[in-house]
């Protein structure tokens, strides 16, 4: 208990004096996940559009693997990712591997799916509201996709924040293809999982609460920009 | 630019899920005035708008205008029973046809702005649509449909739960539309309001066309029983 409350004060010490390799490992976890997010969010977003507005012989077995694609365990992500990236692979000659934009290819086959299945659900009720009023305006499936999107947008930053927290939480896959390189492709948590394993338990949980500080903090800035709450009635 | 008008529906029915909705109807709107479709609920009022405009498939015989259906879908609107809000301000809501039309954005919201006048929504410009009082949003609806300045108006009960205050401002803009030329083809069940504003009246019954004729024959001397019995404000079944 002692060694607990003696680490949260030491892990308190580091985030006050801004220690470097904090500051550092801090930063690259936010470009890493923030990265991947926007990614993923520019690519599942109009998936889940169009999943709303267009109907298609297996639409439902469609969704029924993407919803199922959500609980993709991320260390089989890793594993592709690697075997992928790897020199002996159909993308090794690209040189990514154990570098932060393999990391973020991780990140996004990860987040993907959620940010599909989240964004599907929220525009599909947009959509079955909606459905009259465009067909009679005689909008064609892009504009229809466009309008779900714009409208649905706050649909679609839940999605975004579901991914995000999907992202910056994870650890298996990144460790695969990351490689917890110290000041190169080191984060939040496969710094955690190391510094545990090494029995420092006062940066363990520094970088833990900095982990959860940074979580937070980004769903209020987002909520906050984008006005979620006042603008509730749109 | 060549009249949409006349539309004919030729022996259509529409069904869903093995139900008819409506028909088989045959009807013929020439324009220009308001052609008033009654009729108890249930008897097919609303499919056999969406039937014409579209919005229900066809399964047999046909619904035709002058010109191609898409060409003629696009001078043609619709305004629903109970009105279909986008999570926008008033002012996009209304300009939103107009933008699917590529009208530039800027030029919309003009365009927008001077409806939202019209319909004294001037002060709700900003205001998101979900924030209208029942009165107002068919108004907006009701803009947002006349913005696109449509040859054929459709219009769906739309004073079906306003109060008479809101349904006078309703029914003066739309004796202005029609003044402007738009053709009317609404349903309603409420007779009063048919008296008021009909040229043609349609009455529905089960589905077919019970009788057909201009509005002053047929309030002051129906050709069926059903029809008086409709208009002694008997229930018709």
């Amino acid at each position: 208990m002692n060694e607990i409350f003696q680490g949260l004060l030491e892990a308190v010490g580091l985030i006050l004096s801004f220690d470097r390799d904090l500051v550092d490992i801090t930063l690259r976890s936010l470009q890493v996940s923030l990265t991947a997010v926007a990614i993923a969010t520019a690519i599942g977003a109009p998936v889940g559009s169009w999943l709303a507005v267009t109907r298609f012989r297996g639409r439902r077995q469609t969704i029924a693997i993407v919803n199922a694609l959500m609980g993709l365990p991320p260390v089989v992500v890793g594993l592709f990712v690697y075997v992928m990236l790897s020199r002996s692979g159909p993308l090794g000659v690209l040189g990514l591997l154990f570098t932060p934009t393999a990391m973020i290819i991780a990140q996004v086959i990860i987040a993907t799916p959620l940010i599909i299945s989240i964004s599907h659900q929220g525009l599909r009720e947009l959509w079955a509201q909606y459905h009259d009023l465009l067909i009679s305006l005689n909008t064609t499936r892009w504009q229809r996709m466009r309008t779900l999107i714009w409208d649905g947008r706050r649909a679609l930053l839940t999605a975004a924040l579901a991914g995000f927290g999907r992202a910056v939480g994870e650890v298996g896959a990144i460790m695969i293809v990351g490689g917890n390189i110290d000041q190169a492709t080191r984060v939040l948590t496969t710094a955690i999982a190391l510094e545990t394993s090494k029995g420092n338990f006062s940066l363990a949980i520094g970088l833990g609460l900095v982990l959860i500080a940074l979580a937070i903090a980004v769903n209020m800035a987002i909520h906050n920009m984008l006005r979620t709450e006042r603008a509730s009635l749109w | 630019m060549k009249s949409i008008l006349p539309g004919v529906v030729s022996n259509a029915s529409a069904r869903r899920r093995g139900v008819n909705l409506v028909g088989p109807v045959d009807l013929t709107v020439s324009g220009p005035g308001t052609t008033m479709i009654i009729g108890p609920n249930g008897s097919g009022k609303t499919s056999l708008l969406r039937m014409m405009h579209g919005l229900e498939r066809v399964r047999s015989g046909t619904v035709s205008w002058a010109v191609p259906t898409e060409q003629a879908r696009q001078h043609q609107a619709f305004v629903f029973q109970t009105p279909i809000l986008m999570r926008r301000s008033v002012v996009d809501c209304i300009a939103y046809p107009l933008i699917v039309r590529g009208v530039p954005k800027k030029q919309a919201r003009v365009a927008a702005a001077e409806w939202a006048q019209r319909v004294n929504l001037g002060d709700t410009l900003k205001q998101p649509a979900s924030s209208l009082s029942g009165g107002e949003r068919q108004k907006m609806t009701l803009a947002r449909a006349l913005v696109i300045k449509p040859e054929l108006l459709f219009l769906d009960e739309p004073c079906a739960s306003l109060d008479g205050r809101s349904t006078r401002e309703i029914e003066d803009l739309l004796a202005q539309a029609r003044a402007d030329g738009t053709t009317i083809v609404m349903s309603t069940h409420d007779l009063g309001q048919a008296r008021r504003m009909a040229d043609d009246v349609v009455l529905l019954l089960h589905g077919r066309i019970h009788e057909t004729g201009k509005a002053q024959e047929f309030f002051h001397n129906p050709s069926t029983d059903e029809g008086k019995s409709f208009l002694a404000g008997g229930i018709v079944e």
